[in-house]
């Protein structure tokens, strides 16, 4: 066990955790945000995205104590009236299904446009392809992702 | 406009005004607001009056429908309400939706299943509305003091015409409660549908986009638990004995033990499959914590023998389920397919003399399709909680079948039905996984050995090599052809390990003078259950392939071919039970050919095509297929479905699309193999599911045009989508793939 202090969502976090525990299980058992998803354990499926310093990082293989003093962005602190473009574009085009997968996949989203405000087709089916839906919904994470672009970029 | 008797959910509506005051209502994953704009929402009202089991109207007009089923991501959680909404005459942006609780005395078939549930629910839900309408109208009619048929509405108001009266439905609800519940209503005629056939956005949209907690795994109550399992490594095999003295005393951990799921003498139910019955149980504080310590187990483990398991059909006949012992192998596995398929097999269906008709064809083709074991890899691994206490139970979670597994749990802990409650929360993917509840009752045992709330949670890895599989399938096919390239006999023989896959009377069963169909299946101890459109998930791919190679060798398009033999069964069938319609097999086939263009090519695309009847709908399906790098992509697919009425069409185009990748991605990736008992593949490194830059392009859906009530959608595109691909696969490499995943590549085995 150790004490870490972690700002997540803008917000001080205290706690003490064995130093092993993976960012993902900190954020859902310790700091009840529920809203990064588990789906693998190992940096496969991309349902556990959350930005570090505004980097997309898989959390359910970043050991707590490899967080420092690194921002840590979830799902529920991506924007205050969940009206990021991402989201917004995410509603427009009704993306999800079962929708367990969405919030991987819109961290994932934000990052890239983050870096690249105007990816080609293939930037962006190469960098969402760490991200698994397995109900489907490529066809419009791609389409929500150009419609984001563009907001953006107006 | 349609009468019907308000008697099939008379039962709910005499059980709700009983509970009326809200002791229906749960607050779990509430406020589905379906308005996309928080601005022009109602505010919650003060007050709701409930009309019956499935809505309530507050006095400012909000109204909240309550979506009876499991939300599996086929979207009923929206389409559902949509039919109660729809004959209520109600604002779609005044209406918020909660998930319905278990509740068999107000609600038929909470089950998501089969893709049955707007079909079924087609009159049910649309009576609901219909009834508080009529409710409404009638309060109306009696405060204006007018005739009841001059009183009309309109988008959530009610109108008299002839004195210019008006009110909404806000203020109308406090004297609707108090009307009787009419005997029959009236249905609207589906050209007066206006909520019907218009795009209604998920309504939990908003919630998931934002992280909200929504599903099973998110569930958290005050003092819980977090409890896993650990399991044999493999099929076939036991627990011998346990250490746990190591991992009894590390952090966090409360308890360590053994349980049985099922007992031994308990007479299971159909959804009561599982793999493994005897199961090791960690239980502690946090996940981490209980993730280390189950590392830390030491377990022996041995082989089980012959045994037998008693259980039922989901007709309910009792039947006695062999399971054999031993370990086994995939390689064994394709020997045994072979040797079944070279055996004479059960005749299910025979029609004039194939055996004739073949002695006399100018050409036989004969070819054998096969496809593996399948993981539902639901993204959302299994996962419940339970409160169980010595009175009553609660649980909490994902599950495809709560009406069911109530009865299991209630049997296990001894408890009588109406002290085990289930909720559902919203399912991270379903496919068929979750209609087989076992992890409910595992966590109700484990429950109430600690005796506090727990959270029972599968890892990938123990989801994956959890069983309940889509069996792994063989089928043999032959066609006669004459010396003028006519279809004259058609043989199938089709089995799996340990079930058959064949559909007898599905086309072309009707449309060939001479049909043979025989099937087989062979023993195993790795369990086996519905898988997204079970049997039709393979056997479409192996037909629609088939026929292509069929068409081929007769020099003949291949939609025309099919449209050939269509005409065949629509003008003089073949036999009488013929399960399909093939006029409107022929529908989607002909939409298909206008729709993709069919029969003008462009340079390096190559393409394929296929069409199948499952789950009351009808799918066609073209593949453009490209070579890019030696790799074959998916450009374009286009895609044509008969589902009767589309509720909704932004969501029903959204599973087509969904369907139609997930088709592609486990015909060309997918595959579970075994190596003495234990599942070569764990997780996605190994199993391969679909990616973003593997999927299609562009996906174009069409519907075709109808005033039939609506039938499937979960399902039907899933199956065909594979023979569209193995078709378009061999026009772009001269290559015919005969055995599924078709690409083995980056596929680790063992
Ligand atoms: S849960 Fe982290 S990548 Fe799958
Ligand atoms: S929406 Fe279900 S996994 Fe992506």
């Amino acid at each position: 066990m150790a004490t870490f202090n972690l700002t997540v969502n803008g917000k001080k976090q205290e706690l003490n955790v064995d130093p092993s525990t993976p960012l993902l299980w900190v954020l859902r058992d310790h700091l009840n945000l529920v809203g990064t998803k588990f789906g693998c354990g190992m940096a496969q499926c991309g349902a556990c995205t959350i930005h570090l310093d505004g980097k997309a990082v898989r959390s359910c293989i970043l050991p707590v104590s490899a967080v420092g003093d690194q921002e840590v962005t979830t799902i529920e602190g991506l924007s205050e009236n969940g009206d990021h473009p991402v989201q917004n574009a995410w509603l427009e085009h009704d993306v999800p299904q079962c929708g367990y997968c969405q919030a991987g996949q819109i961290m994932s989203a934000v990052a890239l446009l983050k870096e690249n405000p105007t990816p080609t087709d293939e930037q962006i089916e190469n960098t969402m392809s760490g991200n698994i839906c397995r109900c489907g919904t490529y066809t419009r994470i791609k389409a929500a992702i150009k419609t984001a672009s563009k907001t953006i970029n107006a | 406009m349609t009468t019907i008797k308000t008697g099939i959910g008379r039962r709910s509506f005499l059980k709700s005004s009983a509970l009326a005051g809200g002791g229906l209502l749960l607050s779990f994953s509430w406020l589905g607001g379906c308005n996309p704009s928080p601005k022009e929402a109602l505010s919650l009202p003060k007050e709701w009056f409930e009309l019956n089991g499935y809505l309530k109207i507050g006095e400012n007009g909000l109204v909240t429908i309550m979506s009876p089923n499991p939300e599996i991501g086929q979207n009923v959680k929206t389409s559902m309400p949509m039919l109660v909404a729809e004959e209520l005459d109600v604002d779609w942006k005044n209406v918020i939706v909660e998930q319905a609780p278990l509740n068999t005395n107000v609600f038929t078939r909470q089950l998501a299943g089969g893709s049955q549930s707007i079909r079924q629910g087609w009159k049910s839900l649309r009576m609901a509305g219909a009834t508080a309408r009529r409710m409404l109208r009638e309060a109306a009619a009696k405060s204006w003091n007018v005739p009841l048929d001059e009183v009309t509405t309109e988008a959530s108001m009610l109108y008299h015409k002839g004195s210019g009266k008006s009110a909404s439905y806000g203020e109308m609800a406090s004297a609707a409660a108090s009307i009787t519940v009419p005997k029959e209503v009236e249905l609207k005629n589906n050209k007066d549908f206006t909520i019907i056939g218009t795009s209604k956005n998920n309504v939990d949209g908003k919630s998931i986009v934002t992280g909200k907690p929504l599903y099973g795994l998110d569930y958290k109550k005050e003092g819980m638990l977090i409890a896993m399992m650990v399991q044999p490594p493999g099929f076939g095999m036991k627990l011998k004995s346990v250490d746990d003295s190591q991992a009894r005393s590390m952090p966090g951990i409360k308890d360590i033990f053994t349980i049985n799921t099922y007992k031994d003498d308990y007479a299971r139910q159909w959804c009561d499959v599982d793999a493994f019955n005897d199961l090791v149980v960690v239980v502690g504080n946090t996940t981490w914590e209980v993730m280390n310590a189950r590392k830390a187990l030491k377990l022996e483990w041995e082989q089980f023998k012959d045994h037998d398991i008693s259980s039922s059909s989901f007709s309910g006949d009792k039947v006695s389920i062999k399971v054999p012992g031993g370990l086994e192998n995939s390689t064994r596995h394709a020997l045994l397919m072979n040797e079944y398929a070279a055996k004479p097999g059960k005749v299910v269906r025979k029609d004039g003399n194939p055996d004739a008709a073949f002695s006399k064809a100018a050409k036989v083709i004969e070819r054998s399709y096969s496809a593996p074991f399948l993981a539902h890899n639901t993204m959302e691994p299994m996962n419940f909680f339970a409160h169980v206490t010595a009175d009553k139970a609660e649980l909490v979670g994902p599950i495809q079948t709560p009406e069911f597994m109530e009865k299991s749990v209630a049997a296990r802990l001894g408890l009588p039905l109406e002290k085990v409650d289930i909720q559902m929360t919203r399912q991270g993917g379903g496919f068929g996984r979750r209609l087989y509840g076992h992890f409910l009752v595992e966590a109700a045992v484990i429950s109430q050995k600690v005796n506090a709330p727990v959270k029972l949670i599968y890892t990938r890895e123990d989801d994956m090599s959890n069983g309940v599989y889509r069996p792994a399938y063989h089928a043999l096919y032959r066609a006669a052809l004459d010396a003028d390239n006519n279809l004259i006999a058609f043989h199938v023989k089709a089995g799996g390990i340990p079930e058959s896959p064949l559909f007898a009377d599905r086309f072309p069963a009707g449309a060939v003078e001479n049909y043979i169909a025989e099937e087989w299946s062979a023993p195993s101890n790795i369990s086996v259950g519905a898988f997204r459109a079970p049997r039709s998930n393979f056997i479409a791919g192996a037909e629609q392939s088939f026929l292509d190679e069929v068409a081929e060798a007769a020099g003949k398009d291949p939609i025309q071919f099919r449209l050939d033999l269509l005409d065949r069964a629509i003008k003089n069938p073949v036999g009488e039970k013929n399960d399909y319609e093939p006029k409107r097999y022929a529908g989607v086939l002909e939409l298909v050919k206008t729709k993709s263009n069919w029969g003008v090519d462009t340079p390096n695309v190559f393409r394929g095509v296929s069409a199948y009847f499952c789950h009351d709908s009808y799918v066609a399906h073209v593949i453009d297929l490209v070579m890019e790098n030696d790799k074959p992509r998916v450009q374009k697919v286009h895609c044509a479905v008969d589902c009767g009425i589309v509720v909704n069409p932004v969501a029903a185009i959204n599973l087509v699309e969904g369907g139609s990748v997930d088709g592609i991605g486990h015909a060309m990736y997918s595959g579970l193999t075994f190596t003495n008992g234990a599942p070569d593949q764990s997780n996605y490194h190994q199993y391969r599911l679909i990616r973003h830059r593997e999927a299609p392009r562009e996906i174009d859906v069409h519907f075709v045009k109808s005033d039939v009530d609506p039938t499937g959608l979960g399902e039907p595109p899933f199956p065909p989508v594979m023979g569209a691909l193995a078709n378009a696969l061999y026009k772009a490499s001269g290559k015919r793939h005969y055995q599924q995943p078709f690409i083995t590549e980056g596929v680790k085995r063992g």
